[in-house]
C-alpha cells in the first residue's frame, strides 16, 4: 500500500474508517474539525451534534448498543461533554468509544489552552496520545482494543499540531469487521442510581488498575536507549521536537498518558543521571511523576504557557530562563471586507452598546475599526453575561447591553440562555442580537441544525431560530437582514434597545464567503426531494 | 544520526493559496520517496491575516515545525509578510520575495504561489517531475495549463535571479 500524506486528523478519521467506527459526531472546534469531515468523505456514518454534550451522548448510546463510536470535539468542548463523560466512566461500554479531545496550546484559535490530560485524572478514563499522522492511526486502533477490552471510554488527546500537521502514514491493507450491535440489558451497570453507582465507582478503579498494569509492559510506552548523561520522558508532539533538541539522549515516550507505567518510568529515571519530563501545557507528567517518588526535573514555568518547539526544547534542557525572543506579530485575522456582520457592528458602536459577545468569527468585532465586543467567554455564554449586567448595572448602563450571538452558538448553548431570559428577566427587558449567517462559519462553514442540512450538506430537518425564540414566549421578535438595511436595522435595534421588554432580533444574511455553497446544496437537496418523490409515485 | 533535511517555510495571507502551495509541495517530496512533515495553523488565519506553512523533507524528519533561524529557504506571497516571516531564514537562507514574478506577467493573478514554487524549484533537489506530479493532482484539470505556466515563469526567473548552477 501506498504511504500516505496526511493530517493527524485525517489520520484518525481513516483510522475510524478502517477500524469499522459504526457513527462519528461530534462538534466543530479547531482543531478537531476536519476528522469528521474526513470520516464522513470515506464512507463512515458522520454527524454534527448541535453540541459536545449531545455528541458524546449519541456516541455512549452507540457504545451500550456494542457498536464503535468516534466523538470528536475541541477541548473546550470537552467542558462541556464532562457531565455525561464523567458517569460513562463509571457505566462502561458494551462496544468501543473513543473521544477525541483536540487541545490547543498556543491558542491559534481558542479562548484557552487547558490541559484536558487533567480530565482523564479526574474522570479515571485511559488517554492516549499520538505524535504525528501515522500514531495517530496506530493509536486510534489501540484506543479501539482498550475500550472493547476494559468496556471503558477512551480518551484521545490530540493538539493543533498533530491535527494539522501533515506527514506520513502507511495504513493498514484491511478493514477490520466490528462486532455486530446489539442490547444487552445490565441494569445494575448502567442505571446510576447511587446503589448502583459506588460499585460502578469501585469497578471503574479496579478496571484502572489493570490498565496501569498493563501500560508497564505496552509498546505504546517504548523506551529508546541512548546517552546515559540525558533521560527524557515525553508525550505528544513534543517527543518530536526533544528527539531534535537531544538526538542523542534515552527516551521514554509515552503513548498513554494515563494511567501512567509508573515503574518504567522509575527504573528509566534510575538509569540516567538526569531525567527531564519535556511536556507542553501544564506539569501534569511531571507533577505525577514527582508524587510518585520519582526524581524528574520538570521545565521552568514560562514554558507552560503557548506551544513548544525544538529552540523551546534546547531552552528547557539547558535550563534556560531568559527572556525569549518576540514571536513575529503577522497581520491579525479580521472580517472580511464583505462580512454580512459590519453593518451590525457598526450599529452596535453607533449606539455606544455594551456587548456581551459570544465564539464565533463575529468576535473579530472585537478588533479596530468597531472595538464592538466587551466580553466573550464561552459558548452560549453571551446571552446569561448579558442578563447578569442587565439586572445590576445603573438603568444608563444597563438599557444599553446587548447579548450577541451566532446561529450554530445559539444552537449549541444559547437556548437555555433565552429560557433564562424568559423565567428571570431584567425590569428593564433584554435585547439578544442572534447573528445567523447560515453556516458555522469560523471553522470553516460547517452545518449545524438551523441550516437544515446535514454534514454531508444533505437536506434535513431545520431548526428555526425565530421559532424556538417565539415558542419559548419571547414578546418581541423580529427578522431583518442587516445587510440589505443598515439603516433600518440601527433603527430597530435603537427601538429595542428603548422597548424595556425582552427581545431577539435575528440578523440574517448568508456568509459572504459561503453563500455560493449554500445556493449550491440547497439546489441539490431541492433535486434530491423531488427525485425521492418520483420515485415515491412510481413504485405506487 | 544526524540526517540533512530541508526547511522550507511560505508565509502570506490568508487566501493567497500559501497551504496550496505546501502541499504541493510536501507531495512532491512524498512523491520523490522522502520523509515528509509540514505544519501550519488554520482557524483564525482564514480570515485574511497572516499564514505560514512549514514544508521539512529528508531521510527523516522529527519535529513538524521549522525552528526560527533554521529555513533553507523562505517564499514570500505578500509584500507585508516578507519582514514578519525573515527571522526564521538561517543565515545565508534564501529568500524568494514576492515581486519575483512581476505580477502582470502572471497568466492569472491567483497563481502566485505556483510561480513562487516554481521558482523555489530551481533551487532543490527534487526532481521537477514530482512537482509536476504533485501539481497535477492538487489543481483541478482546467485550471492545470494556467498553474503549469506559472510554475515554468517561476522556474526562469529564478534561473535569471540565481543563475543556472544555484
Amino acid at each position: 500500500m501506498e504511504r500516505k500524506l496526511l493530517s493527524g486528523d485525517e489520520a484518525a478519521a481513516l483510522a475510524a474508517f478502517d477500524a469499522g467506527v459504526a457513527l462519528g459526531t461530534g462538534y466543530p472546534g479547531t482543531p478537531s474539525t476536519e476528522i469528521l469531515e474526513a470520516f464522513g468523505a470515506l464512507g463512515g456514518r458522520a454527524q454534527w451534534a448541535p453540541n459536545e454534550k449531545v455528541a458524546l451522548e449519541v456516541g455512549l448510546g452507540v457504545a451500550y448498543g456494542a457498536a464503535r463510536a468516534l466523538v470528536t470535539m475541541k477541548h473546550v468542548g470537552l467542558n462541556v461533554a464532562a457531565d455525561p463523560l464523567f458517569t460513562a466512566a463509571y457505566t462502561g461500554v458494551s462496544g468501543a468509544l473513543v473521544v477525541v479531545s483536540a487541545d490547543d496550546p498556543g491558542m491559534a484559535s481558542s479562548q484557552n489552552e487547558q490541559d484536558n490530560r487533567r480530565y482523564a485524572v479526574a474522570a479515571g478514563l485511559p488517554m492516549l496520545e499520538p505524535a504525528d499522522a501515522q500514531e495517530a492511526y496506530d493509536l486510534f486502533f489501540a484506543a479501539i482494543e482498550i475500550s472493547e477490552r476494559w468496556r471503558i471510554p477512551v480518551l484521545f488527546r490530540m493538539t493543533t499540531r498533530v491535527c494539522h500537521s501533515r506527514s506520513l502514514v502507511m495504513p493498514r491493507t484491511q478493514r477490520q469487521v466490528p462486532p455486530s450491535a446489539c442490547f444487552e440489558r445490565d441494569v445494575g451497570g448502567r442505571v446510576m442510581i447511587p446503589t448502583n453507582a459506588r460499585p460502578a465507582h469501585r469497578r471503574l478503579r479496579a478496571k484502572l488498575a489493570e490498565i496501569a498494569h498493563f501500560a508497564e509492559g505496552s509498546a505504546l510506552n517504548p523506551l529508546q536507549d541512548g546517552d546515559r548523561k540525558l533521560g527524557i520522558i515525553t508525550a505528544g508532539v513534543a517527543y518530536f521536537h526533544a528527539a531534535e533538541a537531544a538526538p542523542a539522549a534515552s527516551f521514554l515516550k509515552l503513548g498513554m498518558v494515563y494511567p501512567l507505567p509508573l515503574e518504567r518510568a522509575r527504573s528509566f529515571a534510575a538509569r540516567v543521571e538526569r531525567c527531564v519530563v519535556i511536556e507542553e501545557g501544564d506539569p501534569v507528567l511531571a507533577d505525577a511523576l514527582r508524587a510518585a517518588g520519582i526524581a524528574v526535573e520538570s521545565k521552568p514555568e514560562m514554558y507552560r504557557f503557548g506551544e513548544l518547539d525544538v529552540p523551546r526544547v534546547r531552552r528547557i534542557l539547558a535550563r534556560d530562563e531568559s527572556p525569549e525572543p518576540a514571536a513575529p506579530t503577522g497581520k491579525p485575522p479580521e472580517l472580511c471586507p464583505s462580512c454580512p456582520y459590519h453593518p451590525v457592528y457598526a450599529a452596535l458602536k453607533q449606539l455606544d452598546c455594551i456587548v456581551a459577545g459570544d465564539i464565533g468569527c463575529y468576535s473579530l468585532g472585537v478588533l479596530e475599526p468597531y472595538r464592538a465586543m466587551d466580553t466573550c467567554v464561552a459558548m452560549g455564554a453571551s446571552i446569561g453575561v448579558g442578563l447578569g449586567l442587565r439586572h445590576v448595572l445603573p438603568a444608563e448602563q444597563a438599557r444599553r447591553v446587548v447579548s450577541v450571538i451566532g446561529d450554530s452558538t445559539f444552537v449549541h448553548s444559547g437556548v437555555s440562555g433565552l429560557i433564562e431570559m424568559i423565567y428571570n428577566p431584567p425590569v428593564i427587558g433584554h435585547v439578544v442580537l442572534v447573528l445567523d449567517n447560515g453556516t458555522t462559519a469560523m471553522t470553516g462553514h460547517q452545518e449545524h441544525p438551523g441550516t437544515g442540512r446535514t454534514l454531508d450538506h444533505a437536506p434535513t430537518g431545520k431548526v428555526s431560530i425565530e421559532g424556538i425564540a417565539r415558542a419559548l414566549g419571547v414578546p418581541s421578535v423580529t427578522v431583518i437582514d442587516p445587510f440589505a438595511d443598515p439603516g433600518g436595522f440601527e433603527r430597530l435595534l435603537a427601538e429595542r434597545l428603548a422597548a424595556r421588554v425582552p427581545s431577539v432580533i435575528v440578523a440574517r444574511h448568508p456568509c459572504v464567503l459561503a453563500a455560493a455553497a449554500i445556493r449550491k446544496w440547497d439546489k441539490l437537496g431541492t433535486e434530491r426531494r423531488e427525485a425521492i418523490s418520483c420515485t415515491a409515485c412510481a413504485e405506487e | 544520526m544526524h540526517e540533512t533535511i530541508t526547511n522550507v517555510v511560505l508565509a502570506g495571507l490568508g487566501g493567497q493559496g500559501v497551504v496550496k502551495a505546501s502541499d504541493i509541495l510536501a507531495d512532491a517530496a512524498r512523491r520523490a520517496g522522502l520523509d515528509v512533515k509540514k505544519a501550519e495553523i488554520h482557524g483564525m488565519s482564514q480570515r485574511g491575516g497572516s499564514v505560514t506553512s512549514d514544508v521539512r523533507f529528508g531521510s527523516r524528519v522529527l519535529s513538524p515545525m521549522v525552528p526560527r533561524g533554521e529555513a533553507d529557504y523562505l517564499l514570500v506571497l505578500a509584500p507585508s509578510e516578507v519582514d514578519v516571516a525573515r527571522p526564521v531564514l538561517k543565515a545565508g537562507g534564501v529568500l524568494i520575495p514576492p515581486d519575483l514574478v512581476p505580477e502582470d506577467a502572471l497568466p492569472h493573478p491567483r497563481s502566485l504561489n505556483v510561480a513562487l514554487l516554481g521558482a523555489l524549484s530551481h533551487h532543490l533537489a527534487l526532481p521537477e517531475a514530482s512537482l509536476l506530479a504533485a501539481l497535477q493532482a492538487a489543481i483541478p484539470e482546467r485550471l492545470l495549463e494556467v498553474n503549469e505556466k506559472a510554475f515554468a515563469l517561476g522556474r526562469a526567473a529564478a534561473a535569471r535571479a540565481w543563475g543556472a548552477g544555484a
